[in-house]
C-alpha cells in the first residue's frame, strides 16, 4: 500500500501515464459519500423530513384531513395563553443568554486565580451532567412553599427567624366578639372588673409548655384581672365561658389601656390569668399585645405567578453556568500572556485590564457561548414542565411548551402544534443564518 | 486502520436502527379460525393492550391477564402501562399502529377516537355489558347508539376522607349534610387544625368537588345538560354551584397551606397533608376512593383507626345517595377472535375480582361479590359505586380534552384564587363554547 502511494505522489512525468479521469474522480467522490451516507441517511429521516412535514402540516386541520391555508396561524395569534408564551420566550431571550454568558465569563476568571481550580470547575460543571427534566424536579422540591419542605424557603426562615423575636403563638383568633380583631377586649374596665380574653383557632400542640386549666378570674378590688385561654372544647364548647379542659396560655403579653395610651404591661400565668394592681379611675381596656403572635414566616412564593418565571430561569442558570465557564476558560487560556504581561507593566489596573484587554480577545468565545444559549433558551420546555405547577402552568409557559402542550398532552390539535413549531422555526433563522454566515467567514 | 473500521460499523449500525424503528411494532392479527362460540384453544394470537396503571397497578392487572392466559393459553397478551394513555394511543393510532384493546381514563377520548374512527363497537358483548352494569354505567359507553366501551375500574368520587384523631379532639362527627359540614369545618378550625386539604395544582380535585355540589344542588338531569353543553355555564345553577364552593374558599386559614400553598400543592400531597402522623396540616379531603392508595403508600396511617370515610352529604337535603365517579374504559381498535375473547373477559365480573382481591380497586359490575374486598372501608365505597341507583361520570372527563383537561382546571383555580363568581362562569362559558366549536 504505501510503496504505490509514495509512487502515485511523486509520479515520473515522462514515462508513467496520468491515471484515467473517469475512475478517480468516481473514486473521489463515492468513498467520501459512503462514509457520510449513514449521517446523510438519519439526518433526512430524523431531521429532513419531519421538519418539512411540520410545515406542511401547519397548513391542515387538527386531523390531517382538510387543507386550511392560515387558520392555524390566526388561531395562534389569537389565543391570550399564547401571547403570554411569546411574552415569556422573551423574556427568557432577553435575560437567560446574557446572565449565563455574564456569570460564566466571572467564574472563569475568578477561578482561575484560585487553588483547587479543576476541583470547583468539576463541580460547577456538574449539573450539565445532569437531565434537564431531573434539574427540574429537584428544583421544584426546594422551591415548595412550606419551609419545612422547601429548602430554599428553609434557609430564608433561618435567616429571618434569626433577626426577629419568636412569639408565644402562631397566629389566633378571638373566639367570640368580646374581643375585637386587634384582641381589644370591647367591654370598658374599672377596678373590680374581670376580662375574659378568649382565643381559638390554635391547635393543642401550639400552645406553650407549662399551662394548666384556665382560671376563672376573680375580681379585685383597686386590680383589674383577667384571663387568656384556649377557648375550645370538643365539639366547640361555649365561647367566653371559661370550661374545664380548658387550657390557660402562659406568657402573653397583655396591655392595659386608657384611651390610646399603654399604661401598663402583664404577662399571664401558666393557668392564663393576669392582673393590673394599683388601677384608679376608669375607662380602661385590656388588650393582647401584637407581639405575642409570631406568624410563621412564610418564605417567598417562589412558584406563585409574578415569580415563576424568574424562578425558571434560575434554575436554568444552575444548569448552563458551568458550562459557559469552562469554554470561557479555556477561551482564557488560550490568550497569550504576554499580552497580559505587556498590559500589566503598562499600568493597566486589573479592571481596565480586564475590560480593555480580556474581554475583546474573548469576543469570539463569548459570542459562541451567548449564541448557543439563544439556541437553547428557544426550546426550553423540559424545565417549564418540571416545575411549574399546573396552576400557574399558563403563566410560566413557552412556545415550545404550548406546542406540547396541544399536540400531545392529549388535546391532539396537531395542525396547531405544528403552526407553533413552524413559528418556532421561523424565529431560529437568524441564528442560523448568524452560525452558517461566522462558519464561512471562518472557514 | 482499525479505528475506521469501528466508525463504519458504527455508522451501519446506526443506519439500521433507523430501518428497525421505521419496522417496528409488535402486532400480528390475531388469527386462529373460530367458528361462532369456539372453543378456548381455537383462539389464538398475540395482543397488545395499554391503560394507565403502572408499578402496583400494573402488576394487579396482570394478574388479570393471568387469568384471561388460563382460559385462553393460546393466546398472548402484551400489557403496557403509560403515564398519559391518551398520548400515547393517538400518537400510535396516527402511525396506523393502535393497541388491539386499550383502557382509556375518560370518555371524552373514547369519543374522540369513534369521531376518528380509530374504534371498533363492541355490539357482540351488549349482552355480558348489560348483565354486569347498571343502566347508568352503560350509557356512558354508548356512542351514536353503538356501545364503544365498558368500565372496567371503577372511582367512586362523591367521598370525603377524614382523620379520625382530629375529628376527636374538635369534638365532631361525619356530617350529614353540607351545611352541617360547613360547621364542621369551623368547628375543626376552631380547635386549632384546617378544615380542608385540596391539591388544587392538580386542577381536577377542584372540579370533582364542584360535580359533587352541582348534581345534587342542580340535579341528575341538569347535570346531563350541563355535561353536553346544553346550558350554557353562565346558568345561574352553576353560579349557585360555585357561590357554594366560596363557603369553603373564603377562609384561607381553613384551608392547609392557604390559597397559594394548595394551588401548589399536587394531589398526593394534599393527601399525605391531612394523614400525616406528625402534625397534621388539615382534617379532611374531598377526594375519591383512590384516597386509600395514596395515604397506604405515603403514610403511616392505618384505616379506621387513623382515617375513615363518609358519602359527600346531601346539599339542601337532596342527593345523599347520589355517586359521582369516574373510571377507566374499555375500547378495542382491532377486530379479532382473541380481543373480543378478552372483552367479554374483561366485563365479566371474575375479571374485576381478582384484582378487587389486590386491593386498590373499585369495580363498577354489579356482579362482583363485595365481600372480596380487602377491608371494609373499600367494601362501602365500592358497593356503593357499583349499585348506585343515580351515577354521574366526572364531568370534566366528559369534555373535549381541551376545556375538561386544561381550561376548566385553570378557570377553577383562577377562581379558588379570586372567588368571583359571575367572571368564572363568564370564562368557564367562554372556553367551554371554544372547545365544542
Amino acid at each position: 500500500m504505501t510503496s504505490t502511494s509514495v509512487r502515485a505522489e511523486f509520479p515520473d512525468p515522462v514515462r508513467t501515464p496520468p491515471a484515467p479521469p473517469d475512475r478517480s474522480r468516481l473514486r473521489s467522490f463515492t468513498l467520501p459519500m459512503s462514509f457520510l451516507a449513514p449521517a446523510a441517511i438519519l439526518l433526512g429521516v430524523w431531521l429532513l423530513y419531519p421538519a418539512v412535514a411540520t410545515v406542511v402540516r401547519a397548513f391542515f386541520d387538527d386531523r390531517g384531513e382538510k387543507f386550511v391555508w392560515f387558520e392555524n396561524f390566526d388561531r395562534m395569534f389569537s389565543d391570550p395563553v399564547i401571547h403570554t408564551a411569546i411574552k415569556n420566550n422573551v423574556i427568557w431571550i432577553l435575560v437567560a443568554p446574557v446572565a449565563v454568558t455574564s456569570l460564566g465569563l466571572l467564574f472563569a476568571v475568578l477561578i482561575e486565580r484560585i487553588a483547587w481550580a479543576s476541583a470547583l470547575k468539576i463541580v460547577l460543571f456538574m449539573p450539565l451532567a445532569i437531565s434537564l427534566f431531573a434539574v427540574g424536579v429537584i428544583w421544584r422540591i426546594m422551591y415548595r412553599d412550606d419551609p419545612s419542605q422547601g429548602a430554599l424557603n428553609a434557609g430564608l426562615k433561618v435567616a429571618h427567624d434569626s433577626f426577629s423575636q419568636e412569639g408565644v403563638l402562631p397566629a389566633a383568633r378571638p373566639s367570640s366578639d368580646a374581643l375585637t380583631d386587634r384582641f381589644v377586649f370591647t367591654r370598658q374596665l374599672s377596678p373590680g372588673d374581670t376580662a375574659l380574653m378568649g382565643l381559638t383557632a390554635i391547635s393543642e400542640s401550639a400552645v406553650p409548655a407549662g399551662a394548666v386549666q384556665a382560671a376563672d378570674p376573680e375580681s379585685k378590688s383597686g386590680a383589674i384581672t383577667g384571663v387568656v385561654w384556649r377557648d375550645f372544647s370538643p365539639g366547640g364548647g361555649e365561647p367566653g365561658v371559661v370550661e374545664s379542659g380548658e387550657l390557660g396560655i402562659p406568657g402573653v403579653t397583655v396591655n392595659l389601656l386608657r384611651g390610646s395610651d399603654t399604661v401598663q404591661s402583664a404577662t399571664t400565668e401558666n393557668n392564663g390569668s393576669f392582673e393590673f394592681t394599683g388601677v384608679s379611675g376608669s375607662g380602661y381596656q385590656t388588650q393582647i399585645a401584637s407581639k405575642t403572635f409570631a406568624q410563621p414566616y412564610k418564605g417567598v412564593n417562589w412558584l406563585g405567578e409574578s415569580l415563576i418565571t424568574p424562578s425558571i430561569i434560575i434554575a436554568f442558570l444552575w444548569t448552563s453556568v458551568g458550562f459557559a465557564m469552562v469554554v470561557i476558560g479555556a477561551g482564557l487560556s488560550a490568550i497569550p500572556r504576554d499580552v497580559l504581561e505587556a498590559a500589566r507593566t503598562d499600568g493597566g489596573s486589573e479592571f481596565q485590564i480586564f475590560r480593555r484587554v480580556t474581554i475583546p480577545l474573548l469576543m469570539p468565545v463569548l459570542t459562541v457561548v451567548f449564541v448557543t444559549q439563544m439556541i437553547g433558551v428557544l426550546k426550553i420546555f423540559d424545565l417549564i414542565y418540571a416545575i411549574a405547577p399546573g396552576s400557574v402552568q399558563n403563566d410560566a409557559t413557552t412556545l415550545a411548551f404550548e406546542m406540547w402542550k396541544r399536540s400531545f398532552s392529549g388535546q391532539n390539535k396537531f395542525g396547531f402544534g405544528a403552526a407553533i413549531a413552524a413559528f418556532l422555526m421561523l424565529l431560529f433563522l437568524p441564528y442560523l443564518i448568524y452560525q452558517v454566515r461566522s462558519q464561512r467567514k471562518n472557514a | 486502520m482499525r479505528s475506521r473500521h469501528w466508525g463504519l460499523l458504527f455508522a451501519l449500525a446506526l443506519a439500521l436502527s433507523v430501518i428497525a424503528a421505521g419496522c417496528g411494532g409488535d402486532d400480528e392479527e390475531g388469527g386462529g379460525a373460530t367458528t361462532g362460540a369456539a372453543a378456548a384453544e381455537n383462539i389464538s394470537g398475540s395482543l397488545s393492550t395499554v391503560a394507565v396503571w403502572t408499578g402496583a397497578e400494573a402488576k394487579a392487572f396482570q394478574q388479570v391477564l393471568d387469568g384471561f392466559k388460563d382460559k385462553y393459553p393460546n393466546v398472548t397478551v402484551k400489557y403496557k402501562g403509560a403515564k398519559d394513555p391518551g398520548q400515547v394511543i393517538s400518537t400510535a393510532v396516527q402511525g396506523g399502529n393502535p393497541p388491539d384493546v386499550a383502557a382509556l381514563n375518560s370518555p371524552g377520548l373514547m369519543n374522540d377516537f369513534v369521531d376518528q374512527g380509530a374504534l371498533k363497537p363492541l355490539e357482540f358483548a351488549r349482552g355480558v355489558v348489560a348483565k354486569n352494569y347498571n343502566p347508568d354505567w352503560v350509557k356512558n359507553g354508548v356512542v351514536n347508539g353503538k356501545l364503544y366501551g365498558f368500565f372496567f375500574k371503577g372511582a367512586n368520587k362523591s367521598t370525603v376522607w377524614y382523620n379520625t384523631h382530629a375529628f376527636e379532639d374538635a369534638g365532631v362527627e361525619p356530617p350529614k349534610t353540607w351545611e352541617d359540614l360547613l360547621s364542621v369545618g369551623d368547628t375543626l378550625k376552631n380547635s386549632g387544625v384546617p378544615a380542608y386539604s385540596f391539591g388544587a395544582s392538580d386542577g381536577w380535585t377542584l372540579t370533582d368537588l364542584f360535580e359533587n355540589l352541582y348534581v345534587r344542588q342542580a340535579g341528575p338531569a341538569k347535570y346531563d345538560q350541563l355535561a353536553t353543553h346544553k346550558i350554557p355555564w353562565t346558568d345561574q345553577s352553576v353560579k349557585n354551584t360555585l357561590t357554594e364552593m366560596t363557603k369553603v374558599f373564603k377562609d384561607p386559614d381553613n384551608i392547609a397551606g392557604g390559597i397559594q400553598g394548595s394551588l401548589q400543592t399536587n394531589f398526593p400531597d394534599s393527601v399525605t397533608a391531612v394523614f400525616q402522623t406528625q402534625n397534621p396540616k388539615a382534617a379532611m379531603i374531598f377526594e375519591g376512593d383512590f384516597v386509600p392508595g395514596v395515604v397506604a403508600g405515603q403514610t403511616q396511617a392505618k384505616p379506621e383507626t387513623d382515617y375513615n370515610v363518609f358519602t359527600f352529604p346531601s346539599v339542601a337535603g337532596k342527593g345523599a345517595d347520589y355517586v359521582v365517579g369516574g373510571g377507566d374504559i374499555v375500547v378495542m381498535f382491532k377486530d379479532s377472535a382473541a380481543a373480543k375473547a378478552l372483552i367479554r373477559y374483561l366485563a365479566s365480573p371474575e375479571a374485576g375480582e381478582i384484582w378487587a382481591r389486590q386491593g386498590g380497586f373499585s369495580s363498577p359490575n354489579k356482579n362482583v361479590d363485595v365481600s372480596v374486598y380487602p377491608d371494609e372501608i373499600t367494601r362501602t365505597t365500592a358497593g356503593a359505586l357499583a349499585k348506585a341507583a343515580t351515577f354521574r361520570f366526572d364531568l370534566s372527563d366528559l369534555q373535549p380534552s381541551e376545556f375538561g383537561g386544561d381550561a376548566m382546571f385553570t378557570d377553577l383555580q383562577d377562581f379558588m384564587k379570586n372567588q368571583n363568581v359571575d367572571a368564572t362562569a363568564a370564562q368557564l362559558e367562554k372556553d367551554a363554547a371554544a372547545a365544542y366549536k
